[in-house]
C-alpha cells in the first residue's frame, strides 16, 4: 500500500491555464494609459493632474467603501476601478470644478458599475456613463474649455478648478475653443499635424492621437484588446465623413474627423471595454459600424460638436442585442459542414 | 526529403497554445517495465459495456490468454498480461476514481511467461471480416487516451463507405510523448497496420497526421513510407487540441464533420497512431493488447521515462521503478494535463487508455482565484468548435440548461480549451460537463416515457 504524506489534490482538467490573468489584463490597460496621461499633464499641467488624481483617487475609494459596505472582499486590487477613474478623468475639460469631476467618479462606479453587479456586469462603460451623467448634470462647465500649454500652468491652478461644491466657479483664462467646436460654431477647420500631435485644446487626454495609438498597440500586441474595433470605427468614420465631405467641401474632412476631439480616446480604449461590447465576431462588426455611424451622424448633423461618447454608449446599449442576433457559425453546421 | 514540410503546417481555426513540455521524455527511447507480483485488470477499461470474465479465481492463466470477453458490439476482450493464477475477481480502484469489478492476476514467479515472436500471421490471405475478428479479439481500444472499441470504428456501416484512413500521431496534450516514440521506434508496426485497416476499410489512401514538434519522427517515417503504400505524412501546427477528431479532419481534409456526425459522415476513419501499431504487432506476433507504451513524466517524478507497462501493473510500482516522487508532488494525473484526470492514489492500474502519467509538484498548480467574466472573448476565441463559452457558462451558472442546448452545447468536446483561456479562472468547460450530462440525462427520461 502506497501511503502519501500529503493528500493529492482532486480536480477536473485541463490541469494548465494560460498565464495571463483578468487582473493583469486590467493593469495592462493602466500602463497603456500611461503615454497618454503624462503628456496630459504635460499639455494642461497642474489642472490635468490634479483632475486626474481626483476621478482616480475617487473612483477607487468608492469602489472600496462599497464592499465594505457590503461585508466583500475589496474589488479594487483588480485594477478596473483605477481604470475607469482614469478614463473618466482623461475626458473632462482640464479646468472642470475638481468637485464636478469627483461627482462624475463616485457616478460612474456606483451608478453605472456597482449598481449593475460591478465588474462584468456594467451594460455601459462606466467611465463614459459617468461622463454622461456629469453632461447632462452641468452642461457648461463640462463644454468650458480651458487653453493647453499656458506658460504658468505648472505654477498655478485654474481658479474654477476650486469652486465650492455646487457653484460652478469663475473661469479665469479665456475659454480655448476645441477643433470640434470651431468647426460646428466658426467653420474653422485646424491643422491636422497639430491635432495628431496634441497641441489642441480638448478634454485633458483627448488631445494627442499619436500617444493614444501607441497605447492601442501595446495592448494590441498584448492580445488585450479588440484591434477590430477602432479599426472599423475608423474605417466607417472615413468613408461616411469622406462620401460627405465630397459633396459639400464645407463638412470637415475624413482626417479631421478621426483626429479630433474623443474619437481617438473613444474608439481605442472606450469602445474597446470588453465587458461592454459584444463577444462574437460579427457583433463586433456590427458593434463598430453602429459606433462610426452615429459619431459621423451627431457630429455633422447634430446639436452636439461632438457624438463619440453618446456613439459609444448606444453601441454599449446594442451589445447584447448583437450577442444575441450576430452568433456565430458552430462547427459542422451551416454551409461548411453541408450535410448530405 | 523534407520537401513535404515546405508546404506550411496544416492546422484548424482557432485552439490554445499551452506550450507542448515533452522535453522531459522526447529522446528517451522506450523501455520495458519489469514484471512485477500483481496485476489488477478491470473489466472496463474502455467505452461501453464491461467485459464478461471467463475465468474464475483460483484459474491458472497464461500470458495472452482470453481472460474476459466482450459484452456486446460496444465492449471489448481482455487479457492476461502475465502467465500466473487469478487470486480475486472484485472491485478494485480504477483511475476513474470508481472501484471497477477487476481481475487480479498473481504472477506465477517460475514461469518463464509466453512470448509471441513466433506466430505470425499471414493477414494477406485474410478477408477483412476475418481481420476486424482478429481485432475484436485481440482486446483493442483507442489507445490515444478514449479508449472506444477499435473493432467498432473499423466496422463500416451499411451504405457508408470510407475514402481515407486517417492516423492520428497528433499528440497534442502537453507532457505525453508515447506516440512519438513509437513513431520513431515502430514504423515497420505503423506500416503494417496502416495497410490493414486500409484493407478492412476499403480506404483508397491514408494520412497520417502528427504536431510539427515531432519533426524526426515525422522525416522518419516519410522516408519510410513503402512505395506501394497511398500514406501521406501531414505535418501539423503545434496547438490543442490538434488530435481532436473534428480538428485533424479539419487540418488536413479542410472538411468539418457535421455536428452529431462521425468521421465516417464524411467518409474517414481515425485511428490514434500507438493503435495502428498495435495492429501491426496483433499481426506480426499474434499479440493481442497485453502491454502499451505510457509515459512518466511531469516535474513530479524523479526520472521521466517512456515505458512499456503490462496492461493492470500499479502505478505505485511504476513509480517505483521510475526512481520515486518528489516530495511535494500534489497532482498525479492519468492523461495529459489538458483532459486528463487527477487520481486519488497510487494503487491504480495502468489500463488500456493510459498514454500517459503526469506528475505535478505545488509549482505547476493552477490559480483557481476566480475573477468575474470581463468578456474577454478568449474563450470564444480559443474554441474549437466555434461555440460561445462565456453566454455558456453565463447559463451554466444559472442553471439554465435547456437554452444551453439552443447555443449547441451538445458540440461541446469538453477539450477545456476554454477554461484554459480564460483569465479570470472560471470553470467553464467544467460547468459544460455538467450541463450536458444533466441534459442527457433529461433527454434519455424523455425518451423512455415516450
Amino acid at each position: 500500500m502506497n501511503v502519501l504524506n500529503k493528500t493529492l489534490e482532486i480536480r477536473t482538467s485541463p490541469h494548465l491555464k494560460s498565464a495571463v490573468s483578468t487582473d493583469q489584463i486590467m493593469m495592462h490597460v493602466v500602463i497603456a494609459l500611461v503615454p497618454t496621461t503624462l503628456f496630459a499633464i504635460y499639455a494642461f499641467g497642474l489642472a490635468a493632474l490634479l483632475i486626474l488624481s481626483v476621478t482616480t483617487f475617487t473612483a477607487i475609494l468608492t469602489e472600496h467603501i462599497y464592499c465594505r459596505l457590503n461585508n466583500k472582499e475589496t474589488t479594487i486590487t483588480d485594477w478596473s476601478a483605477a481604470i475607469t477613474g482614469l478614463l473618466l478623468g482623461l475626458t473632462l475639460p482640464p479646468a472642470l470644478p475638481l468637485w464636478m469631476a469627483a461627482l462624475g467618479s463616485v457616478a460612474s462606479i456606483a451608478l453605472v458599475k456597482l449598481l449593475f453587479g460591478g465588474l462584468g456586469y456594467n451594460i455601459f462603460n462606466p467611465a463614459l456613463g459617468g461622463r454622461a451623467i456629469l453632461q447632462a448634470a452641468f452642461p457648461v462647465a463640462i463644454t468650458t474649455w480651458h487653453p493647453a500649454f499656458l506658460a504658468d500652468r505648472f505654477s498655478s491652478i485654474p481658479s474654477s478648478s476650486f469652486a465650492w461644491p455646487f457653484t460652478t466657479g469663475t473661469y479665469d483664462a479665456v475659454a480655448g475653443a476645441t477643433p470640434l467646436g470651431n468647426m460646428k460654431f466658426n467653420q474653422v477647420s485646424t491643422d491636422v499635424t497639430d491635432m495628431a500631435m496634441g497641441l489642441t485644446s480638448g478634454s485633458v487626454g483627448e488631445t494627442s492621437a499619436v500617444l493614444i495609438l501607441l497605447g492601442g498597440a501595446y495592448l494590441v500586441a498584448r492580445n488585450m484588446m479588440n484591434w477590430k474595433i477602432p479599426v472599423v470605427i475608423f474605417i466607417t468614420v472615413a468613408i461616411l465623413s469622406g462620401i460627405v465631405n465630397f459633396f459639400n467641401p464645407n463638412t470637415p474632412t475624413p482626417m479631421f474627423m478621426l483626429l479630433s476631439g474623443g474619437m481617438m480616446l473613444g474608439a481605442v480604449f472606450m469602445a474597446t471595454d470588453m465587458v461592454s461590447s459584444p463577444v462574437t465576431d460579427r457583433g463586433i462588426i456590427a458593434y463598430s459600424v453602429i459606433i462610426g455611424i452615429m459619431v459621423t451622424v451627431i457630429r455633422l448633423w447634430g446639436g452636439l460638436p461632438e457624438g463619440m461618447m453618446y456613439a459609444v454608449l448606444m453601441g454599449n446599449a446594442v451589445s447584447p442585442l448583437l450577442n444575441r442576433s450576430l452568433k456565430s457559425r458552430v462547427y459542422g453546421t451551416g454551409k461548411k459542414g453541408g450535410a448530405k | 526529403m523534407f520537401n513535404f514540410l515546405s508546404h506550411g503546417n496544416k492546422t484548424f481555426d482557432r485552439g490554445v497554445h499551452p506550450g507542448d513540455f515533452k522535453e522531459q521524455t522526447r529522446t528517451l527511447p522506450i523501455e520495458r517495465m519489469p514484471l512485477v507480483d500483481e496485476y489488477i485488470l478491470p473489466l472496463s477499461q474502455h467505452l461501453g459495456g464491461p467485459s464478461k470474465a471467463v475465468v474464475s479465481v483460483g484459474e491458472k492463466v497464461i500470458r495472452g490468454q482470453l481472460i474476459a470477453e466482450p459484452a456486446g458490439f460496444v465492449s471489448a476482450a481482455l487479457h492476461a498480461s502475465v502467465t500466473g493464477t487469478v487470486i480475486a475477481i472484485e472491485p478494485r480502484p480504477h483511475p476513474s476514481g470508481r472501484f471497477v469489478e477487476s481481475i487480479v492476476i498473481k504472477r506465477d514467479p517460475y514461469s518463464a511467461q509466453r512470448l509471441f515472436d513466433e506466430h505470425a500471421t499471414d493477414w494477406k490471405k485474410m478477408e477483412p471480416a476475418e481481420l476486424l475478428r482478429a481485432i475484436q479479439q485481440g482486446g483493442f481500444v483507442g489507445l490515444g487516451g478514449a479508449a472506444f472499441p477499435t473493432h467498432v470504428k473499423l466496422s463500416v456501416p451499411p451504405g457508408k463507405k470510407v475514402d481515407f484512413f486517417m492516423i492520428n500521431a497528433a499528440e497534442c496534450e502537453p507532457y505525453l510523448t508515447s506516440d512519438h516514440r513509437v513513431m520513431l521506434e515502430q514504423p515497420e508496426a505503423i506500416f503494417l497496420g496502416i495497410r490493414i485497416c486500409m484493407k478492412i476499410l476499403g480506404a483508397k489512401r491514408a494520412y497520417l497526421g502528427a504536431e510539427i514538434n515531432k519533426l524526426d519522427a515525422l522525416a522518419q517515417l516519410q522516408s519510410q513510407i513503402p512505395a506501394d503504400l497511398p500514406c501521406e505524412i501531414v505535418p501539423l501546427e503545434t496547438k490543442y487540441p490538434q488530435g481532436a477528431e473534428k480538428m485533424l479532419t479539419e487540418a488536413v481534409l479542410k472538411r468539418e464533420i457535421p455536428s452529431g456526425k462521425l468521421p465516417i459522415d464524411i467518409q474517414v476513419v481515425v485511428n490514434n497512431v500507438g493503435t495502428v501499431a498495435a495492429i501491426g504487432d496483433l499481426f506480426r506476433y499474434n499479440q493481442p493488447v497485453i502491454e502499451r507504451v505510457v509515459t512518466m513524466t511531469g516535474p513530479g517524478i524523479q526520472n521521466p521515462r517512456n515505458l512499456l507497462i503490462p496492461i493492470g501493473t500499479k502505478l505505485t510500482e511504476v513509480i517505483e521503478f521510475c526512481g520515486g516522487m518528489k516530495e511535494d508532488v500534489r497532482q498525479i494525473l492519468f492523461g495529459g494535463p489538458m483532459m486528463g484526470n487527477a487520481v486519488r492514489s497510487t494503487d491504480v492500474p495502468i489500463t488500456k487508455g493510459t498514454s500517459g502519467v503526469v506528475f505535478f509538484t505545488e509549482d505547476e498548480m493552477v490559480s483557481t482565484k476566480e475573477y468575474p467574466c470581463i468578456r474577454c472573448m478568449r474563450c470564444v476565441d480559443a474554441c474549437p468548435v466555434y461555440l460561445n463559452p462565456t453566454q455558456l457558462g453565463a447559463l451554466a451558472r444559472a442553471g439554465h440548461y435547456d437554452d444551453m442546448m439552443d447555443l449547441n452545447i451538445m458540440d461541446c468536446m469538453e477539450c477545456g480549451s476554454c477554461s484554459y483561456a480564460c483569465p479570470s479562472n472560471i470553470p467553464l468547460v467544467q460547468s459544460f460537463r455538467v450541463g450536458k450530462a444533466l441534459l442527457r440525462e433529461k433527454m434519455a427520461r424523455e425518451r423512455a416515457e415516450g
